[in-house]
């Protein structure tokens, strides 16, 4: 694993470049769909927002993807790294990402940070998942259980965030 | 790319003069203090010079100073040493629940052993109430043990009040003062302490040597056995050139101290007014009993981790009470402690000064600050206001 020189040694060049500039930042108005989960643990909290099209197939793919997220550089590097791996993927492809493909293209991960990874990729499946439903399209059942999961999951997080003061 | 040290709570640089003092004891005074030839005398004779200029800036006897190899070492040999030379008295241990770990974790495994211990809590600026010590004082209380000045936010905990109570109890008062000798004054027989934990690399000498300050008359057990160095308290080969910087650096803190926490002080309070300029910024621990060189932050809807290695990536080092840069995952329990939320004491930053910051390392940090701030919070979901 290349290291960088700083305080951030712990973390790949790839990690840090990301984390200098992430791409994608920011919301989409009138998101097809958006995916939100949390990882309690960590406190890390990670929003994807997807805008789906219909390619020359005919074929659902994802033409446009953002993110917003609340975290440490692991997960904003993650955050960033997921919606390049996304864009412009049907959606069956989006679906075949995994936490190892975010990982290995951000050249490695501290394995302590390896649940950022798992959190891109729940926000991902999240945010398809809710697309899917809104359009009451027919959910694989992969993408159900993830969901159950991840529902699970938000329900902890967002009893804790409820006294928020804002 | 200018580098920028403002992490001086986790540890200092080696002051050139200390540097200085110790370069012969390595490798032309390298005697052994046990041996009993000219080598071993010159090493002993440069010991007990150490000893008597430590203890001279607490207003100790010499014979009252152990010298260990760590802050973690003291105060394990505080607590253990403590509990185990006393417990025919009793098995009632009080800490804070913002001490150093090495406190709690010694805490937890006297606990395995049988001992019952109390963790008071704190209010919001992280100090602790003497009157609260008072009532926690139980028939079989043996130790209290509080921290002096906080690592993390900086509270200055009243422990001349603590120590006179415990002393009308009759209960043995330590207290770690890692992070406030040589920053602020202390003074043991006023301040009513029993036992001491100080640090030499927190205030410009090197790694690998600290004290326990121990009373006389007062009981403690040893957690090294071996050749019976340090009056039998600390078996070990003595370290002596980082005794001897130790030594150095208690002597300059003599006589630069009171000077140098003016200065730091100054600085501190227009880092914190500035800091506070900042939307959604919040300052931890006490307002103005604070270590002069402490000040520690939270900043709404952004992680601490991602604002270090920002700050980092700018050139400054400062560090944070987040979980992300812990290995734990959890945050600050000393943060937590003060009744903040986890989320805020994910966005924790600690800016910790000293001898080489300049009014200038201030300026830069309170110029980048804002604009790192803001995109992490242009990137975060809770940040659109």
């Amino acid at each position: 694993m290349e290291k960088n020189n700083t305080c951030a040694g712990i973390y790949t060049k790839k990690v840090i470049e990301t984390f200098k500039n992430p791409h994608n930042y920011g919301k989409i108005k009138n998101a097809d769909g958006i995916g939100k989960v949390g990882n309690i643990v960590c406190g890390d909290v990670m929003w994807l927002y997807i805008k789906v099209a219909k390619n020359k197939k005919k074929e659902d793919f994802i033409k446009d993807v953002k993110f917003e997220t609340f975290g440490c550089v692991a997960a904003i590097s993650t955050s960033s790294m997921i919606t390049d791996l996304v864009k412009g993927k049907t959606i069956k492809e989006a679906l075949k990402i995994t936490k190892d493909n975010i990982v290995e293209s951000l050249g490695g991960l501290p394995k302590i940070k390896y649940h950022c990874s798992v959190l891109a990729i729940d926000a991902l499946a999240e945010a398809i998942f809710d697309y899917l439903k809104k359009n009451k399209m027919p959910i694989p059942k992969e993408l159900e259980d993830r969901h159950k999961k991840a529902k699970r999951e938000r329900g902890i997080l967002e009893k804790r965030y409820k006294n928020r003061a804002e | 790319m200018k580098k920028i040290y403002l992490d001086y709570a986790a540890t200092t640089p080696v002051d050139p003069l200390v540097a200085k003092a110790m370069a012969s004891y390595f490798s032309e005074k390298f005697g052994n203090t046990m041996s009993l030839h000219s080598f071993g005398q010159e090493a002993k004779m440069a010991l007990e010079e150490s000893r008597e200029i430590v203890a001279d800036l607490i207003f100790a006897k010499p014979s009252e100073i152990t010298f260990t190899s760590s802050a973690t070492e003291s105060n394990n040999l505080a607590l253990k040493g403590v509990a185990m030379a006393n417990k025919h008295l009793g098995k009632h241990i009080i800490i804070s629940a913002i001490e150093h770990p090495c406190v709690l974790e010694s805490a937890n495994w006297l606990k395995k052993q049988g001992f019952d211990v109390t963790k008071i809590g704190v209010d919001k600026y992280g100090m602790v109430s003497p009157e609260n010590i008072k009532k926690t004082i139980k028939e079989d209380t043996i130790l209290v043990s509080i921290i002096h000045g906080s690592n993390e936010i900086g509270t200055i905990e009243p422990i001349a009040e603590i120590g006179k109570i415990c002393r009308e109890k009759g209960v043995l008062f330590h207290t770690d003062a890692s992070q406030s000798l040589g920053k602020i004054p202390i003074d043991v027989n006023k301040m009513n302490i029993d036992l001491l934990t100080a640090s030499s690399h927190k205030m410009y000498g090197p790694k690998g040597a600290a004290l326990l300050f121990v009373k006389e008359g007062v009981k403690i057990e040893p957690i090294l056995h071996g050749g019976g160095q340090e009056n039998g308290l600390r078996s070990s080969t003595v370290n002596i050139p980082a005794i001897v910087g130790f030594a150095k650096a208690c002597e300059i803190a003599k006589k630069e101290m009171s000077g140098e926490a003016k200065r730091l002080a100054k600085l501190r309070d227009k880092l914190i007014k500035g800091v506070l300029k900042i939307q959604g910024a919040h300052l931890n621990g006490h307002p103005k009993i604070r270590l002069p060189n402490n000040a520690n932050f939270s900043f709404d809807f952004i992680e601490g981790e991602s604002l270090i290695i920002q700050l980092d990536l700018h050139g400054v080092a400062c560090s944070t009470g987040s979980a992300c840069s812990s290995a734990k995952l959890e945050p600050s329990h000393v943060l937590l402690a003060t009744g903040m939320k986890h989320e805020q004491a994910h966005g924790s930053l600690r800016v910790s000064l000293g001898k080489w910051t300049k009014e200038s390392d201030i300026n830069y940090l309170l110029k980048i600050l804002p604009k790192i701030i803001k995109q992490l919070r242009k990137i975060s979901p809770y940040g659109k206001k």
